[in-house]
């Protein structure tokens, strides 16, 4: 069986904010031992950064997302991985993943609008070697990512005091 | 209806109006006319049930599966209720004859009581307990006997304690482990010595262990998997507290044949049996709820070293519980009894705690703080609990200067 990660882990992953003396306390540690974990975690990367989660439509942002498939001709040697550093490296690229299946990467690409996206695909994208095919699909609303629910979310209903 | 108009009736059940109101229910009828209350008094999850479960049960009405059951409760659900006791604590139930599905442990207790009492006859009751076990036990004509137990034995209850309240009326020992209210768990050894008291005098054992799955030290001793109790103990448990079930009403009873089948006659003939929907959401929660359960567990372990952390820092004393969900701080120190303190303490600062006296002896001298809630509202609620506890400081070293007493 894999090893159970450190609650640690999925403490600050829930919340990047919690400090040392709450982990402490929620996990009956010494401040000092997580603070040491922390930092070699941190240290082997690990924890590659912390961030905020923000609902940006939200603010009034208007930005656009796309997932792209992309088809991919890997070439001798380097496989995916050329094409997929190139793709990566655009600032308007998001994610990139290796994936099973009729396509090769699945990217997600962000602009501020459609047809800024679109160029960046017709023109960065589906022009770079090797890529042979691409799929874009535009994101229309957001139910939930990575855990977090972007619509109503279910609301707390229990009595105040119950036996 | 006009109260005036009202004709005058037959008078009540005896057994009934001689009964004191729930000691929370006043707490309830308070708090939930006040805004921005944090409540630590809820007895029940925070969690939704997980969603295949709940999708179980809606799958199950799209199917037409709304009928009546067998008295027993599904044939497959009680299998599964076999297979997973097994699993868990070794202990092999017979699912055609020994295990009955019940609306909750509410009725199993219910039926356990009927199932046993004679009129006169006695149950041993630890308290601090659980506010039905003894209502249960006199809607069943028996006699509450009760034990006082506190935080200096972790609210466990001894052999000699019993001894010394036995007459020869006593029938059967009630007790709930991990405890509500205080979160306390008992030993193997200390278990085992009642299992032998019980058995030493013929008593039945009815054991709610509703909060079986809620164990974060140690590990939970379930009595039937003790030497010599299987043949004299009715076990009670439930899917509302694992598996974050409460409104869904399930729960189970096992019992040697005789006294499940007795418990089933009076079953069939006031619920007939649990609600289907909620019987297929139960056979769901066995299948696939482990993963869901540990993460909770996972999280309610975390909330109690928050809570338990947190009441000691602000003064009130309080004993590491090690199962349910339940802090059961002291407030002597504050000169308080529990329910000036619980009252005063939602009026002056908004937060909903249980007074220990809801849960009979034992319970005066504390508060029943519930962490089914997220850690931020633990720690919004410690502040403020703090400050009504610095609040009462205050007030009391003035009082002292003005009185001039030490």
């Amino acid at each position: 069986m894999p090893k159970k990660p450190d609650e640690i882990l999925s403490i600050l992953a829930r919340d990047a904010r919690a400090t040392v003396q709450q982990i402490a306390k929620m996990t009956g540690r010494s401040a000092e031992e997580v603070r040491t974990a922390i930092a070699q975690y941190e240290q082997m990367g690990v924890i590659k950064r912390y961030k905020t989660i923000i609902d940006w439509e939200k603010t009034g942002a208007e930005n656009v997302v796309a997932f792209i498939d992309v088809k991919v001709k890997p070439a001798r040697d380097v496989g995916f991985e050329a094409v997929a550093r190139r793709i990566y490296r655009f600032p308007e690229v998001k994610s990139v993943w290796l994936v099973s299946g009729d396509r090769d990467l699945r990217v997600v690409v962000e602009g501020p609008n459609i047809r800024k996206l679109g160029e960046f695909v017709a023109e960065k994208l589906a022009t770079i070697d090797g890529v042979t095919e691409t799929n874009t699909h535009f994101l229309l609303k957001r139910y939930k990512e990575d855990d977090d629910v972007f619509v109503d979310a279910e609301e707390d209903t229990r009595l105040v005091v119950t036996p | 209806m006009n109260k005036d108009r009202q004709p005058e009736l037959p008078s009540l059940a005896r057994t009934v109006t001689g009964l004191p109101p729930s000691g929370i229910r006043r707490f309830f009828d308070i708090a939930a006319k006040m805004q921005d209350v944090i409540s630590l008094g809820v007895g029940e999850p925070d969690f939704a049930t997980p969603w295949s479960i709940r999708e179980e049960a809606i799958y199950s009405l799209e199917h037409g599966q709304t009928t009546y059951t067998s008295n027993y409760g599904l044939l497959e659900l009680r299998s599964a209720i076999a297979a997973h006791i097994s699993q868990l604590y070794d202990v092999q139930y017979d699912p055609e004859s020994e295990i009955l599905v019940t609306v909750g442990v509410s009725e199993g207790l219910d039926l356990a009581m009927r199932s046993i009492l004679n009129p006169g006859d006695e149950v041993v009751v630890p308290e601090p307990c659980y506010v039905s076990y003894k209502p249960c036990i006199i809607l069943a004509g028996g006699v509450p006997v009760t034990v006082r137990t506190t935080a200096d034995t972790n609210f466990c209850v001894t052999p000699e304690q019993i001894e010394a309240v036995r007459t020869p009326k006593l029938k059967a020992i009630l007790i709930g482990y991990p405890s509500n209210p205080t979160g306390a768990t008992i030993t193997r050894e200390s278990m085992q010595k009642i299992v032998d008291y019980a058995q030493r005098h013929n008593l039945f054992i009815i054991s709610d262990e509703i909060y079986d799955r809620l164990v974060y030290e140690g590990e939970h001793v379930c009595v039937s998997a003790l030497h010599g109790a299987q043949e004299r103990t009715i076990l009670l448990n439930g899917f509302s507290k694992a598996y974050a079930m409460t409104g869904w009403r399930i729960g189970y009873a096992c019992a040697p044949p005789s006294v499940l089948a007795a418990m089933v006659k009076i079953h069939a003939y006031t619920m007939l049996c649990a609600p289907i929907m909620g019987q297929k959401a139960a056979l769901e929660a066995l299948r696939h709820g482990d993963a869901s359960l540990s993460e909770m567990v996972q999280q309610y372990n975390q909330r109690r070293r928050v809570i338990v952390d947190g009441l000691n820092s602000i003064g009130l004393e309080c004993h590491m519980p090690q199962g349910a969900f339940y802090a059961f701080p002291k407030i002597v120190s504050t000169g308080l009894d529990a329910e000036t303190f619980a009252e005063r303490l939602l009026f002056e600062q908004r937060v909903a705690v249980v007074p220990g006296t809801a849960f009979g002896a034992g319970g005066e001298a504390h508060i029943r703080c519930s962490y089914a809630t997220s850690i931020r509202n633990i720690e919004m609620a410690i502040e403020r609990i703090g400050a009504f506890v610095q609040s009462l400081d205050r007030s009391d070293r003035r009082l002292r200067s003005i009185t001039g007493s030490q």
